[in-house]
């Protein structure tokens, strides 16, 4: 899951060292399915609904243990789903949700696959829908005619991909970066892997990833710890244990800088540049996030848009972020610019890289930094939706249940010496990959 | 399914077809310079839904919606201007001001109030529509004050500069092209409203025709921010862990010492009768076919206006959620999974406008189906439910949808601001709120059928065509293009 912002944390904070913030925090409660999937709920009484999102390791990242030159595997399978289960055909199976009022989502990246369900608490309204997303999730039929229907959509929706510069770019680059390895490969598919496909295919990747050991369930709403055991145990009882996805290979990192340059009929030129980052867990993790806030995570506050955009005007966004995945996801560099302008733009961006990593961030950059982190950690977990977003990845990447806790102090022990240090260490302006898509003059 | 909304509907029809603000009714927020309009100044109410609301003595609206779930506050800012508000020449100049906004007052220098909200831990924006201009921050509640504090300042001491202006009138231009010029979809949006309205002033993007954008001086805003940035031209929204009166106090110490000024209604440009279908093709470098097509269609505020029975627009709406309200609905069962004519197709319709809109369809054809194709499918299902009303069976989901929204938006304090800043800014009034629920559920299966009759017609259709051209770069042609999104600073 590329997720651009990281999580932080609850409870206790000590905001700008002025106020002290006493924040409810809120209460992670963990188990286990008896059939093996974990569990993360948390108990929100002030609406009276529910969310409840499964997710499994069924990402694309898996598509290659189906078979060579298969991507879109994974995409296909999460949107079969709902096409047809347990006798009831794509219409029923929507309807049966809208009936009660119920949103149903599904979806499927590199790492995570997902569905999720949002109704109204009252079990009227809620338990058929529990019950929906039971047989979706595990009676799926896989009919030839959707198959073939929704394989034709997403052909479709490759193609839409070839008509924006953001899409290629981004297609390119982690073709480039990750090279063998399977983040290499989009989501969608490309136009050969989508020849390639079958319905047996869905069916084995089906069998092999949908299952409980593979999965994590997150709630959130208003339920006791009881109703959520028993919600939690119902909705995954019909799924086999199986085993949980194995680890992803390593990611070898570029040896040299590379930049490629893809001529399109654009006003402007789109340009990712970016390496190889970290995943989950990595040891510089809170170091690196820090680092990036000030470089150009942060938005208005961040040094790319001060130097790129409010000092010269020359473009509209400009960022930088690392994804921190399974496996170790890319630190990215995103720029939009005029054509005639690129070269000026690419010149900033460099030379601020470079300076970043030699240097460091200030001083007041990186308090700055920690304020709006610290000051910000309320506004991450204002509401249910983004609480079971997060449940899911503390679940999914099995990050400690304090992590959320322990998050504003993991940050606020860095200090200029260690950024440096590991921006330095990790940060290599010598061996970034560049991609373009642009018209050249 | 697996691409839900692969149409561009929502990310158009939603943020773009825009919703508009209300000058054509004096008496609601025409005030004098002296602002004696106001009789009861500042004594407060609460509604049903636990809305405060307060008029300050210059004329500016105070809406507080208390959420204490969380210890996070939103305020919004909200000015009736917006590009609904603009003439021939200036398109675009409501944006590039909401731009200027962040660039410095008589008490701050440029960047400096984004740098003391970022510092609270706080995040801010701004977004321009047809009908409005608005302002946000989201914070921690403990930090509103430095919020109502700065937002007041720059309602009236604004400080435009040259320097800043001749760079941010770039980043201006760069937006148009990422959000327009380089997208298929929102260039054929575009030219699909202009082609749409005759006179109205909707027919105007967002962002401002590129020509109008080369040609922006800064004389053009100064003009711009004296005309219409005054408190009885705005409403300040705060939702979330405040006590409203708290925020009462706050709003008169800031907000309260500010002058109002001598509003002009802008002129009605109300839209003539169409008289017969108008068609347009949009030919750039793009890879799949994508077809628009919009009925002009009256929104709450007309109606009120002209106190006609606001039943139509309810009707509308559950129309619009029998075609498009969900992956059972008409146009995903029978374009996309029966006949699979679509890849994707959609309908959508927006009530809260200052001035009549459109009903929007949109799509995209499946490999070896034709855009008119897709038309004709479409227009299939418009005829259908014009012969028959839908069934009991859709009617009660759409109503299910719409009553189960009503309790999912509360986990949005954000959202709700935004439903209260939109309502009183097109000049409907936020009290509107309270009622959506009851008028819908009150919609019956004839109505749906006869709001369907009256308004879908053929005489009163706008289709725009995206004909896509090749993207080899070998074969140079020279394209212009333009279009334009809500979307801020």
């Amino acid at each position: 899951m590329v997720i651009k912002k990281s999580l932080i944390a609850f409870s206790l904070l000590v905001v700008n060292g002025i106020s002290t913030l006493v924040f409810a925090s809120p209460d992670i409660q963990h188990w286990q399915t008896s059939n093996g999937a974990g569990v993360y709920f948390v108990p929100s009484n002030d609406i009276p609904m529910v969310d409840v999102r499964v997710v499994f390791d069924a990402g694309s990242a898996r598509d290659v243990e189906v078979g060579k030159n298969l991507s879109g595997t994974a995409l296909m399978t999460n949107g079969l789903l709902a096409e047809g289960a347990a006798g009831d055909d794509a219409q029923v199976l929507a309807e049966k949700f809208e009936a009660v009022g119920a949103s149903f989502g599904n979806g499927s990246l590199k790492d995570m696959a997902w569905l999720s369900v949002r109704s109204l608490r009252d079990d009227k309204y809620l338990q058929p829908a529990l019950i929906n997303l039971k047989n979706i999730l595990s009676f799926p039929e896989f009919h030839k005619a959707s198959f073939k229907r929704e394989l034709e959509r997403l052909k479709i929706s490759v193609k839409a991909g070839k008509q924006s510069p953001s899409t290629i770019a981004s297609l390119r680059f982690y073709a480039e970066l990750y090279g063998e390895h399977p983040y290499s490969q989009p989501s969608q598919g490309t136009d050969e892997s989508l020849k390639n496909l079958k319905l047996k295919h869905l069916k084995a990747f089906y069998k092999q990833f949908y299952v409980a050991k593979n999965a994590v369930v997150s709630i959130v709403g208003q339920l006791t710890t009881e109703e959520a055991k028993k919600m939690a145990e119902d909705l995954l009882a019909d799924l086999s244990s199986g085993q949980r996805a194995k680890k992803l290979p390593a990611v070898k990192e570029l040896s040299e800088s590379k930049t490629i340059h893809i001529d399109f009929p654009s006003r402007q030129s789109s340009v990712l540049m970016g390496q190889v980052g970290m995943a989950r867990g990595d040891a510089d993790y809170y170091a690196l996030y820090l680092a990036n806030h000030a470089f150009g995570g942060s938005g208005f506050g961040s040094r790319l848009m001060h130097e790129v955009r409010e000092k010269r005007g020359l473009a509209y966004s400009t960022y930088s972020y690392f994804s921190p995945m399974h496996a170790p996801g890319p630190f990215m560099i995103g720029l939009k610019t005029r054509n005639d302008q690129l070269d000026e733009a690419m010149g900033i961006i460099g030379v601020e890289l470079n300076k970043y990593v030699e240097q460091g961030p200030g001083v007041g950059e990186l308090e700055d930094s920690l304020k709006n982190i610290t000051g910000g950690f309320p506004l991450r977990i204002d509401s249910n939706k983004k609480i079971v977003e997060y449940l899911s990845v503390i679940g999914f990447y099995d990050l400690p249940l304090d992590y959320l806790d322990t998050f504003v102090d993991s940050v606020n022990k860095q200090d200029k010496k260690k950024v440096d240090d590991a921006l330095k260490r990790r940060i290599h302006p010598d061996k970034m990959l560049t991609v373009i898509v642009g018209a050249k003059n | 399914m697996i691409l839900k909304k692969y149409s561009a509907l929502f990310a158009l029809a939603g943020l773009l077809a825009g919703v508009s603000a209300c000058q054509t009714n004096p008496g609601t927020h025409l005030q004098t310079a002296s602002g004696k309009a106001v009789q009861t100044a500042s004594e407060s109410s609460v509604s049903e839904s636990g809305v405060y609301s307060f008029m300050l003595k210059n004329g500016l609206k105070v809406l507080v919606k208390p959420d204490h779930r969380s210890p996070v506050a939103v305020s919004q800012v909200w000015y009736k201007v917006g590009a609904s508000y603009e003439y021939d020449g200036v398109t675009g100049v409501s944006h590039a001001l909401e731009h200027m906004m962040f660039k410095g007052t008589e008490n701050l220098k440029p960047g400096e109030f984004s740098e003391i909200i970022a510092a609270n831990g706080g995040s801010e924006n701004a977004f321009t529509g047809k009908d409005y201009t608005a302002y946000f921050q989201r914070i921690s509640s403990d930090r509103l004050e430095l919020c109502l504090k700065h937002e007041a300042d720059r309602m009236r001491h604004l400080q435009l500069n040259e320097d800043e202006f001749k760079k941010e009138i770039e980043v201006i231009k760069e937006e148009r092209r990422s959000r327009t010029d380089d997208k298929p979809t929102s260039l054929t949006y575009e030219r699909f409203n202009a082609a749409a309205f005759i006179n109205s002033s909707y027919q105007q993007p967002i962002i401002g025709w590129m020509e109008d954008l080369h040609s922006m001086r800064l004389e053009d805003l100064s003009q711009w921010y004296k005309t219409w940035y005054a408190p009885n031209n705005a409403t300040l929204v705060v939702a979330g862990d405040v006590d409203p009166q708290q925020v009462k106090k706050w709003a008169e110490k800031y907000f309260g010492v500010l002058q109002p000024s001598d509003i002009a209604p802008p002129k009605p440009r109300r839209e003539v009768e169409q008289m017969g279908e108008r068609r347009i093709a949009v030919k750039v470098p793009a890879k799949v076919p994508y077809l628009l097509m919009g009925y002009k269609v009256p929104v709450l505020k007309s109606l009120m206006d002209k106190g006609e029975n606001e039943s139509d627009i309810y009707a509308l709406e559950v129309l619009a959620g029998v075609l498009d309200g969900g992956d059972s609905s008409r146009l995903s069962q029978r374009l996309v999974r029966e006949a699979e004519i679509a890849t994707s197709a959609g309908a959508g319709y927006d009530p809260y406008a200052r001035q009549q809109t459109l009903f929007l369809f949109d799509g995209s054809p499946r490999d070896g189906h034709s855009v008119k194709e897709l038309e004709a499918a479409i227009k299939k299902q418009i005829v259908a439910i014009q012969n028959k009303p839908p069934s009991r069976q859709e009617l009660d989901r759409v109503k299910a949808q719409v009553m189960a929204s009503s309790v999912y938006e509360k986990d949005s304090v954000f959202y709700q601001a935004m439903q209260l800043g939109t309502l009183e800014t097109v000049g409907v009034g936020w009290q509107k709120k309270d009622d959506y629920l009851k008028k819908i559920q009150q919609v019956t299966a004839e109505q749906v059928q006869a709001v369907a009759k009256k308004y879908l017609l053929d005489d009163s259709l706008t289709v725009a065509v995206l004909e896509p051209q090749p993207t080899d770069t070998t074969k140079p042609r020279s394209v212009r293009r333009a279009t334009g999104g809500r979307r801020g600073h």
